[in-house]
C-alpha cells in the first residue's frame, strides 16, 4: 500500500507571526518548521506501514513555495521513506482550493492508496483542504479520525463528532484526515536523523503536475480580533451551581 | 562603512544572538528533538526524583531508543552523530537537570567510549550494542576515597595471578554504580595503571550507595567495593596503559559537560526572566526595577557567551583540532558561569526560588558538584595555568 502524508511546513509557533503589508500574507522565512499537527498524521501513516510490512511505503507531501525542507526532514527522521516536494513560487499564497488540486495532482502521479492530512494547519486554519483532495480524486473523504484502523483492506475509522463518535468506514483509496489524538507521535532517533540526509526528496513544479495555478483569492483587509471580555462572576451563595447550570445549558454542553 | 546595514528590530530574549543561525537544520532537529524528549519525560517529573534522591533505570531504555547512549561513537549500535551533536544533546538534557546530563555523559563517555576506544574486537562486541540500547548500563571507576585530582595515587590494583586478574580496592562518587551493568575500572598494576571491564554481578565486586547528597540527587552515585575480584586475561582494556586512559575518558566527559552547563544556565535564565516579568512588587513587574535588570541582563549574556564558547570548541572537536586544555577552558568557564547564574536567578525568585515548584535551586545545587566533578575548577585552572605558562603547577 502506498501511503501518502501531507505535511506542511510553517513558520515556528514560538516566534511571533508576521504579515505583508501589502498581500497579507504570513511573511514565510527560509527554515520553517513540520506543523506539529502533521506529526500525528505521519505517526499513524508509519503505524500503517509498520503493521502492513514490506508491501507499504510513505512518502510526504508538501507543498512550499520556498523550498523549506527542515519540518521535511524531521517527517522523515520520524521513518517516512522518502517525500515529494511542490517548489514553486507561483503557488506562493496559494488558497486552499488551489492547495488542493496540487495535492491531489501529486497524489493521484504518486499513486497513493491512502493519503492522510492533518484536519488543518496551524498558520492557516482553512480546514478544507483535506475534503476538497478527496472530491477532486473522487475517492472517499474519511475526516476527524480520533483511531484508525486497517480492516479487510477498509479503512475503519471513529469519526469526532461533537457528540461522541461515528464509526466510518471506507474502501481504498481514500483521503483520511486525522485528529491530534488519534495516537502518540513518536520522535524522531538519532539514526533516523542522520539517514533523513539521504532519503530521496523529490522536486515538482505545478507544470509538472499539469496544473495552472491560479489564485482566486485575494486577502482584502486584516482586522485586529477584539479582545476578549472579561468573564462573568459569580458570586457563590450556596446555589451558584444552578447559575453555573444555567450558564452551560445557554452555551448547549449540557 | 559596512557594506550592510544594521537591521532594526529585537532579537529572541531566548537568544539573543541568533545563534541557532549557526546550527545546521539538522543539528536544530537534534536539538528539538531531545529538547521535547526532556519536556516530556524529564522536567514534569524530575522534581519528584530529585526530593526522592532517585532516577528510573527505564530512562536508560528510553534514552537508548532515542540514540542518545554513546551516541558520538561510530559503530556496534551507536548513532555516529559530531560532537556538537552530543554536545546540542547535553544541553538539553542538563537544561532538564544535571542529573540526566550526568546519565548520558557517564554512560557514553566514561563507560562506552574506553571500551570503543580501548577494547578488543570481543569486548566491544559483547558491551557496545546493549550500552547503545540502554538494556545494559556502565559505570567508570577512576576516584577512590582518597584519590580525586590526583589520580595516580590510585590504590586499587590488579595483579596478575595465573593468566587471571585479581582486583582489591575501592572507587567513590561513582554515578550509576548500584545500577551498572558493567564497570570500567581502573586499576595500578605492575605495568602501570590499566582499565578493566568488569561485570558487576563478578563475585567479589559490591556497591554501596552514598545517601544524604543535596545535590545530584535524581543520579544514584555509589561506592565501588572490589574484595579479591577474579577477571580473565582478556578483561583488560588492551588499547592502553597509563594515566592518558582515564584521561581521555575524562576529556570526553568534560566536553559534554561544558555544553551541558550552558543548559542549566539558560534553564535557570528563563525560569527568573519569566518570574521577573510576572511578579509584581511595589505596583510593577521586579523585571521592570535596574537591580533586576542589571542582573537578567548578565545571565543573558552570560549564557550566549557560553554557548558560543562551547559551540566554537565542538566544531574544533569536529574539525579534529581540538585541545584537552582547551576543553578545560570551556568546562572551566562554563561551569563556574551557569553556577554564577544559577545564584543570581535564585534571589531573583526570592523564597519561591528556594523550592522545588520552579527549577534553579536544584540546578544551583547541581551545579555543585558539576564545578567539582570531571576535574575541579581548581585543577582546570592549573591546566590552563600549565598551557599558558608553560610550568606545571600540580608537582
Amino acid at each position: 500500500m502506498k501511503i501518502v502524508v501531507c505535511v506542511k511546513q510553517i513558520p515556528d509557533p514560538a516566534s511571533p507571526y508576521q504579515l505583508d503589508p501589502e498581500s497579507y500574507f504570513v511573511v514565510r522565512p527560509n527554515d520553517q518548521v513540520l506543523d506539529d499537527t502533521d506529526r500525528y498524521g505521519v505517526e499513524v501513516a508509519l503505524q500503517l506501514s509498520d503493521e502492513l510490512g514490506e508491501d507499504a511505503s510513505v512518502t510526504l507531501l508538501s507543498m512550499s513555495p520556498g523550498g523549506s525542507q527542515q519540518g521535511i526532514r524531521q517527517a522523515l527522521a520520524m521513518g517516512a521513506d522518502g517525500a515529494i516536494l511542490i517548489e514553486d513560487e507561483t503557488l506562493r499564497g496559494a488558497d486552499a482550493l488551489t492547495t488542493s488540486q496540487i495535492l491531489a495532482a501529486a497524489a493521484t502521479r504518486a499513486e497513493a492508496d491512502l493519503l492522510i492530512a492533518g484536519t488543518e494547519s496551524t498558520d492557516g486554519y482553512t480546514g478544507v483542504v483535506p475534503q476538497q483532495v478527496a472530491e477532486i480524486m473522487g475517492v472517499p473523504a474519511l475526516t476527524f479520525a480520533r483511531k484508525v484502523e486497517h480492516v479487510d483492506g477498509k479503512l475503519r475509522i471513529e469519526r469526532q463528532t461533537q457528540a461522541g463518535y461515528d464509526v466510518v468506514e471506507g474502501a481504498l483509496p481514500a483521503v483520511l484526515s486525522v485528529t491530534s489524538g488519534v495516537v502518540e507521535p513518536r520522535y524522531p532517533t538519532f539514526k533516523g536523523i542522520m539517514q533523513a540526509k539521504s532519503k530521496p526528496v523529490e522536486t515538482l513544479t505545478a507544470a509538472d503536475l499539469g496544473v495552472t495555478a491560479k489564485v482566486s483569492q485575494k486577502i482584502v483587509s486584516v482586522e485586529e480580533v477584539e479582545g476578549r471580555q472579561a468573564g462573568d462572576i459569580i458570586e457563590d451563595d450556596g446555589e451558584g451551581y444552578l447559575r453555573i447550570i444555567e450558564k452551560l445549558e445557554e452555551v448547549k454542553v449540557v | 562603512m559596512s557594506k550592510n546595514p544594521i537591521g532594526p528590530g529585537t532579537p529572541d530574549p531566548l537568544d539573543f544572538l541568533n545563534i541557532d543561525d549557526e546550527l545546521s537544520v539538522d543539528e536544530r532537529l537534534l536539538r528539538d528533538t531531545v529538547r521535547q524528549f526532556v519536556g516530556d519525560r524529564i522536567l514534569p517529573n524530575v522534581a519528584e526524583w530529585f526530593e526522592e534522591g532517585s532516577i528510573p533505570k527505564e530512562l536508560g531504555k528510553e534514552m537508548g531508543a532515542l540514540g542518545m547512549l554513546g551516541m558520538h561513537l561510530d559503530g556496534y549500535g551507536c548513532a555516529g552523530m559530531s560532537a556538537v551533536d552530543y554536545g546540542l544533546a547535553c544541553l538539553e538534557l542538563e537544561a532538564g537537570d544535571s542529573g540526566t546530563r550526568s546519565f548520558v555523559s557517564v554512560q557514553g563517555s566514561l563507560a562506552m567510549f574506553p571500551i570503543w576506544a580501548y577494547g578488543s574486537e570481543e569486548q566491544k562486541q559483547q558491551w557496545l550494542p546493549g550500552m547503545a540500547a540502554g538494556d545494559l548500563l556502565g559505570c567508570f571507576g577512576l576516584t577512590e576515597p582518597d584519590s580525586g585530582s590526583d589520580p595516580g595515587s590510585m590504590r586499587t590494583n590488579a595483579r596478575k595471578d595465573g593468566d587471571d586478574w585479581v582486583l582489591n580496592g575501592a572507587k567513590m562518587w561513582i554515578t550509576n554504580g548500584s545500577i551498572a551493568d558493567v564497570a570500567v575500572v581502573w586499576a595500578q598494576t605492575d605495568e602501570g595503571i590499566r582499565g578493566f571491564v568488569v561485570p558487576t554481578d563478578t563475585s567479589g565486586f559490591s556497591t554501596q550507595d552514598i545517601h544524604h547528597k543535596l545535590s545530584l540527587r535524581a543520579s544514584v552515585t555509589s561506592e565501588l567495593i572490589l574484595e579479591d575480584v577474579r577477571l580473565p586475561a582478556d578483561a583488560v582494556l588492551p588499547g592502553v596503559a597509563g594515566l592518558k586512559g582515564p584521561l581521555s575518558c575524562l576529556s570526553e566527559a568534560r566536553y559534554g559537560i561544558l555544553w551541558g552547563a550552558v543548559g542549566a544556565a539558560r534553564a535557570c535564565y528563563e525560569a527568573a526572566l519569566d518570574y521577573s516579568t510576572s511578579r509584581e512588587q511595589f505596583g510593577g513587574p521586579i523585571g521592570g526595577y535596574q537591580l533586576t535588570q542589571r542582573k537578567l541582563v548578565e545571565m543573558m549574556v552570560a549564557v550566549n557567551r557560553g554557548l558560543l564558547v562551547a559551540l566554537h570548541i565542538g566544531r574544533k572537536k569536529d574539525a579534529g583540532t581540538l585541545t584537552a586544555s582547551q576543553i578545560s577552558f570551556g568546562k572551566f568557564d562554563n561551569v563556574r558561569m551557569a553556577l554564577e547564574v544559577a545564584r543570581e536567578a535564585r534571589g531573583i525568585l526570592g523564597a519561591n526560588g528556594i523550592t522545588l515548584e520552579y527549577p534553579v535551586i536544584r540546578h544551583m545545587n547541581n551545579l555543585e558538584s558539576v564545578i567539582t566533578y570531571e576535574g575541579t575548577n581548581e585543577i582546570h585552572t592549573l591546566i590552563l595555568g600549565q598551557a599558558i605558562t608553560g610550568i606545571n603547577a600540580f608537582s
